[in-house]
C-alpha cells in the first residue's frame, strides 16, 4: 500500500472511509504503458506485453533450452518438458483418441501459456495476463470456434446431429435439442470466466488480507492467511490450466465424433 | 500492487485521478484491443516454438529412449538366456563329476578288497602251517612225555622192588610197566 503514502490527505480521508484500512484489490489488474504515461491502444507496450513475453521466454526456456542435450537419460529441466510433453499428449489421446493427436500442438500452446502464464502471476508484484477476461475470452473463443468449424469440416451437416439426442424419445428431442444448443453456446462464456475468475479471485483475496496488515492487531493472522491463499492459489494455478485444457480435449472429441 | 499515479489527463473511465482502478479492470475496455493484440502475438510465437522445435526434439528424445529400453531389455533376456544355459552346463559338469568320483570310489574299494582277500588268504596259510608245526612239536612232546615217564616208572618200580627186598628183574619190570602204562 505504498501507493498511498503518496496521495497525502485526499486518501487519508479516503481510507478513513474504511476504518484506518486502505483496501485496492484491485489495481494489480491494471494495465498500463511500460514507457510513459499515455494511452494505453492497441500496440502500446504494456505490462500485458511484459509478462507475455516473460511467459514466452520461460516456455522457451524450459521447452528448448532445457532439452537441447536430448539426452536418453534426461536433466532436470528435460525431465519437466517431458512430463508436461507426456501429461498433455496422454490427456488429448485418452479423451479425443487417436485422431485428435494432429492437433497436440495446438493443446499444448494453450495449456503451456495457461500455466505459466499463472504460475508467473504468483510471483509478487506480477501482473497476471490471465486474471483477465480479454485474455481468457480470446482463448475460449479461439477453441469454439476452432472446434465448431472442424467438427462441420470434419462431419458436414452430420454435425448437427450432436444436438439430436437420438437415444431419448421422440417427443423430448426438441427439447433437448434446445438445451443442447443453449448449453454449446455457453461453452465458451464458461471455458473463460471459470480461468479468469478462478484467478482474479485467488490474487484479489489475497490483496485484501494484505490491506488487513495494516492493523498491527490483526498483521500477523493476515500474513497466516495470505500464506494460506497463497498456497491455495498455487494449486488453483495448475488446475484450471488443467481444467481449461481438458475442457479443451473434451470439446474436440465432441467434433471429432459428434454421435453420441 | 502499488500503482504509479497516473496523470489526470490519463485517467479514464477505468482508473481514477489516483491510479486506483474504477470498478473491475477486467471489464475495462480500453484496454481490450492491447490484452488481445499482444495475447494473439504470444500465442503465435509459443505454437511455432513448439510445434516446429520443442514437440518434435521431445517426441524424437521419447522415441529413441522407447528405442533404447526395447534393445536393452532384448539384451537383458539374451543375458538371461545365457546364464540358463551356462548353468545347464555347470549342472551338467556336475552331475558327470559326481558320477566319475562314484566310479573311482567303487574301483578303489574292488582294489581294496582283493588286497584284503589276498592278505587274509596268506594269513590263513600262515596260521594253518603255523598250527601243523605246532601239532607236530606237541607230539613230539608227548611222545618224549611218554618215553620219559616210562622210564621214570620202570625206574621207580626197580627201586620199590629193591626196597622191598626183592631182587628185580629188569625184563618183568619193563613189562609189567608197559602193560600197565598200556591201561
Amino acid at each position: 500500500m505504498a501507493t498511498e503514502a503518496t496521495h497525502g490527505a485526499e486518501t487519508a480521508e479516503h481510507g478513513a472511509e474504511a476504518g484506518g484500512l486502505v483496501f485496492h484489490p484491485m489495481d494489480q489488474f491494471i494495465v498500463k504503458p511500460l514507457f510513459g504515461h499515455g494511452e494505453v491502444g492497441m500496440f502500446t507496450i504494456t505490462n500485458v506485453t511484459l509478462w507475455m513475453a516473460i511467459a514466452i521466454l520461460v516456455i522457451v526456456g524450459l521447452m528448448v533450452f532445457g532439452t537441447r542435450r536430448r539426452a536418453v537419460i534426461p536433466s532436470r529441466s528435460q525431465s519437466v518438458a517431458e512430463l508436461a510433453y507426456g501429461f498433455i499428449h496422454k490427456m488429448v489421446e485418452d479423451v479425443t483418441g487417436k485422431e485428435g493427436l494432429v492437433y497436440f500442438p495446438y493443446i499444448m500452446t494453450l495449456f503451456m501459456f495457461i500455466v505459466v502464464a499463472n504460475f508467473l502471476g504468483l510471483i509478487p508484484m506480477s501482473f497476471t495476463t490471465t486474471s483477465h477476461f480479454a485474455v481468457t475470452v480470446v482463448l475460449a473463443l479461439c477453441v469454439f470456434l476452432g472446434v465448431t468449424i472442424l467438427g462441420f469440416v470434419k462431419n458436414g451437416p452430420s454435425f448437427l446431429s450432436m444436438f439430436w439426442v437420438s437415444s431419448a424419445p421422440l417427443a423430448l428431442r426438441p427439447v433437448l435439442a434446445i438445451i443442447e444448443i443453449i448449453s454449446y453456446f455457453v461453452r465458451p462464456v464458461s471455458h473463460s470466466i471459470r480461468l479468469a475468475g478462478n484467478v482474479m479471485a485467488g490474487h484479489a483475496v489475497i490483496k485484501v488480507f494484505a490491506g488487513f496488515a495494516g492493523l498491527a492487531v490483526i498483521s500477523p493472522l493476515s500474513v497466516v492467511a495470505i500464506t494460506a491463499i497463497y498456497g491455495l492459489e498455487v494449486m488453483v494455478a495448475f488446475v484450471q490450466a488443467y481444467v481449461f485444457t481438458i475442457l479443451t480435449c473434451v470439446y474436440l472429441k465432441d467434433a471429432l465424433h459428434p454421435h453420441h | 500492487m502499488a500503482t504509479e499515479p497516473i496523470q489526470e489527463d490519463f485517467a479514464g473511465i477505468c482508473v481514477d485521478s489516483h491510479g486506483s482502478a474504477i470498478g473491475m479492470p477486467q471489464l475495462c475496455a480500453d484496454w481490450i484491443p492491447n490484452q488481445v493484440f499482444w495475447l494473439v502475438i504470444t500465442l503465435v510465437v509459443i505454437f511455432f516454438v513448439l510445434s516446429r522445435i520443442a514437440l518434435p526434439r521431445i517426441a524424437s528424445v521419447l522415441a529413441e529412449r522407447q528405442g533404447t529400453i526395447t534393445n536393452d531389455i532384448a539384451a537383458a533376456e539374451e543375458f538371461k538366456r545365457q546364464a540358463t544355459e551356462a548353468e545347464k552346463a555347470y549342472d551338467k559338469a556336475l552331475a558327470d563329476a559326481r558320477a566319475e568320483a562314484q566310479g573311482i570310489a567303487q574301483k578303489t574299494r574292488e582294489e581294496i578288497k582283493v588286497q584284503l582277500d589276498e592278505a587274509i588268504a596268506e594269513a590263513d596259510r600262515a596260521i594253518v602251517a603255523k598250527a601243523a608245526e605246532s601239532e607236530k612239536a606237541i607230539a613230539e612232546i608227548r611222545a618224549s612225555a611218554l618215553e620219559n615217564i616210562e622210564i621214570v616208572a620202570k625206574d621207580t618200580a626197580a627201586a620199590i622192588v629193591a626196597t622191598m627186598g626183592g631182587k628185580a628183574d629188569q625184563d618183568a619190570i619193563s613189562a609189567a610197566v608197559g602193560d600197565r602204562m598200556k591201561g
